[in-house]
């Protein structure tokens, strides 16, 4: 069964078809989605709101193969990962997802460099140390490769999990709220981050609550009570690096962090 | 620089195949390894705490089992010092109205039942009669109490006791009764000092004695330690000084280790038959076998070392405890690791391997530390105390440490698992969202 196929002939990255989820809770059955069709296609930039209990986050879970669906299929790459085994998918999320939470959930005690690494070891890829590397040196850390967790500001803590999950070259970066632990400029920057490396072909999916950062996508999907309930484009989807020139200006927070946003997104 | 222009992204082909999708070598084992090992090393102090049961329980083991080895080997030696292949015959207690008087109390066994012993046993080699009692030995102002034992000139080889200077009895000393006396080290130091004690001559209750030897020191404490003892003529002692005409005991030399049964059947049928007993009454005599009183040793030290090295083997088991404790605890604290773990792709075999493999370390640095201080205290226990030590017979051999090593490890493994299959069935959404 093939799912929809877009005009250049290509089909979609995720393909979601009449997907529920319900949970069993002895007395009650909570329909937690009930038939969601959704379509996200390559190179999209996309943002899932809704209020919490809407089901955005168990979508998100199931379309980061972290959980798997009660009824319907699921399509990543044109294959149906519905009836995926633990181990499977774990492989799945290794190759082909790159998660950036709210709580950054880095590794403590350890270094940037080596949390960047993880998904490699996991994988068992090669070229560890200077992929790792890269891909730090992607996101403005390419000076903070010994620094720990605690040694880090909270953007820099989210940006080596932006790099976490760049390393793998992922079909799709899953963001559940990574401006929520963020101040408005760290924010910011990591927003013109995913704008850049949407430009540059990433998919990047985005769950969030808040409507200044859902507007700097290009499509917006809501969710409530468990269905969606809206598919809208953004015609003029806010541009980050212009918001970042807007934000009044604190030397001492320039100091450290503009040089490195700037080579990592020029 | 960006990622795409260092790495080109790869436009992935149109995968059709759930093994195209995933296919690759996943976590090696040098790198399961590693993680395990950076786990450990980020909790240096806790991992040193795990460790701590397992070093405690495993040089328990070792210095536990070389003290019940080594107090084995020196009964061993003691006993073996009293004299190889020998056998001591007693006459048996007297009864008199129900009343026991007991062992050696029966006036039975006389000096010409060894006579009759050697002549008429092929198996015996030699045989000492012998009679013993306290005196006082006296040279010039120095004198002692100690014990005055007669015995046949063969009592020095068949007890064991080397003479380092001068000679023992004769039969000759032995038919005229002499007066003739060879003295244990410790009491020729007592009334000699640094003198020539050899042709000098003792006051032995009263009578003149002439010392014609010394017995080798031995230098042990025992009872009856041959060093606190004088040794004269049986004769002379039955006679002269203790005025009895019975033996207390006789010892009696079998040919080899392996005629001693033989030996010990061979005289009790020819005693009884000296004595006239009749073939249905039980013999006269007691035979004590120096391999019964080695066996029965051996069991004792053998039941010892059991004991020590169970007891030892409980605290190692607690250590293993103490190693599943802290594992489960630190699951637990580490639930959002093993949920970060999970989400960028760790399988649950990769957690299992983190976790059992840390266990697995602990136990393993943990039995090899312990096994280097087992070894450190047994050998400083061996040191004599008065060079530090405790003066304690350890014997450290390779049994005990590899048993208590590989146990360890075993500890380690079977501890381990619950909390490593625990960590590796957590679900990653619960384990991400744990606070």
């Amino acid at each position: 069964m093939a799912s929809a196929v877009t005009p250049d002939g290509t089909p979609p990255v995720i393909s979601v078809r009449d997907i529920s989820k319900i949970y069993d809770l002895g007395s009650t059955r909570v329909h937690a989605l009930r038939h969601v069709d959704l379509d996200i296609h390559r190179g999209e930039l996309i943002a899932v709101m809704g209020p919490s209990g809407s089901g955005k986050s168990t979508l998100m879970n199931i379309i980061g193969c972290l959980d798997q669906a009660s009824e319907g299929d699921y399509w990543l790459d044109g294959v149906n990962v519905s009836d995926m085994t633990e181990d499977e998918l774990a492989r799945v999320r290794n190759r082909k997802m790159g998660f950036v939470f709210q709580q950054f959930n880095l590794l403590p005690r350890t270094s940037a460099l080596r949390q960047v690494q993880l998904p490699m070891i996991y994988s068992g890829g090669e070229d560890r140390e200077s992929r790792a590397i890269e891909a730090l040196k992607a996101v403005g850390l390419g000076d903070r490769l010994d620094h720990k967790p605690t040694e880090l500001s909270g953007g820099q803590q989210q940006r080596v999990a932006v790099a976490r999950a760049l390393v793998n070259n992922p079909t799709l970066i899953m963001a559940d709220e990574p401006t929520g632990a963020l101040d408005t400029r760290s924010g910011q920057e990591l927003l013109a981050i995913f704008q850049r490396l949407n430009a540059q072909g990433k998919t990047i999916v985005m769950v969030t609550h808040e409507y200044d950062v859902a507007m700097h996508c290009r499509r917006i999907v809501r969710f409530k009570d468990g269905r969606l309930v809206a598919d809208e484009s953004v015609e003029q989807p806010l541009d980050a690096l212009e918001e970042l020139a807007k934000l009044p200006h604190f030397a001492d927070e320039e100091d450290e962090l503009a040089p490195s946003i700037e080579e990592a997104i020029s | 620089m960006s990622v795409t222009q260092t790495r080109p992204a790869v436009e992935p082909s149109l995968a059709h195949s759930i093994d195209h999708m995933i296919a690759g070598p996943g976590m090696g084992i040098a790198e399961a390894v590693r993680v395990a090992l950076e786990g450990l090393v980020a909790n240096k102090l806790r991992s040193f705490l795990t460790m701590l049961g397992i070093i405690i329980g495993v040089s328990a083991v070792i210095v536990m089992v070389s003290l019940g080895q080594g107090v084995a080997k020196a009964t061993q030696e003691q006993i073996e010092k009293l004299g190889t292949n020998v056998l001591t015959v007693r006459p048996d207690s007297q009864q008199q109205g129900g009343v026991n008087f007991g062992l050696g109390t029966m006036q039975t066994l006389k000096l010409a039942d060894a006579e009759t012993v050697l002549r008429s046993c092929p198996a015996v080699k030699a045989v000492s009669p012998e009679y013993g009692g306290r005196g006082t030995v006296k040279f010039q102002d120095q004198n002692t109490v100690t014990r005055v034992q007669g015995a046949g000139p063969d009592y020095f080889s068949i007890r064991n006791q080397p003479i380092a200077q001068g000679k023992g009895f004769t039969q000759d000393d032995m038919e005229r009764k002499a007066k003739v006396v060879v003295l244990g080290d410790n009491v020729r130091q007592t009334l000699f000092g640094n003198i020539q004690a050899v042709g000098k001559y003792i006051k032995l209750n009263g009578q003149s004695f002439l010392v014609i030897g010394v017995v080798a020191p031995r230098g042990d404490s025992g009872w009856r330690s041959p060093d606190d003892q004088v040794t004269i003529p049986v004769t002379t002692a039955m006679v002269r000084v203790f005025g009895v005409d019975y033996l207390d005991t006789m010892s009696v030399q079998a040919k080899s280790p392996d005629q001693m049964t033989e030996a010990q059947d061979e005289l009790v049928a020819a005693l009884s038959r000296a004595h006239k007993l009749r073939p249905t009454d039980p013999p006269d005599v007691r035979v004590f076998n120096q391999a019964d009183l080695t066996e029965s040793a051996t069991q004792q030290t053998n039941f010892l070392t059991m004991l020590l090295a169970g007891i030892a083997l409980v605290s190692l088991i607690v250590g293993g405890i103490g190693i599943m404790n802290i594992m489960l605890v630190s699951v637990t604290e580490r639930t959002r690791e093993i949920g970060i773990r999970k989400a960028i792709g760790a399988r649950r075999r990769d957690i299992l391997y983190q976790f059992l493999i840390e266990s697995t370390t602990l136990s393993l640095v943990g039995g090899l530390i312990g096994v280097a201080l087992g070894i450190g205290v047994a050998v400083w226990m061996a040191v004599p105390s008065d060079r530090g030590g405790l003066g304690f017979p350890t014997l450290v051999s390779l049994p005990p440490i590899v048993v208590s090593f590989v146990f360890s490890a075993v500890v380690g493994v079977v501890f381990g698992v619950y909390p490593a299959v625990k960590a590796s069935t957590l679900n990653p959404i619960e384990a991400l969202r744990y606070e």
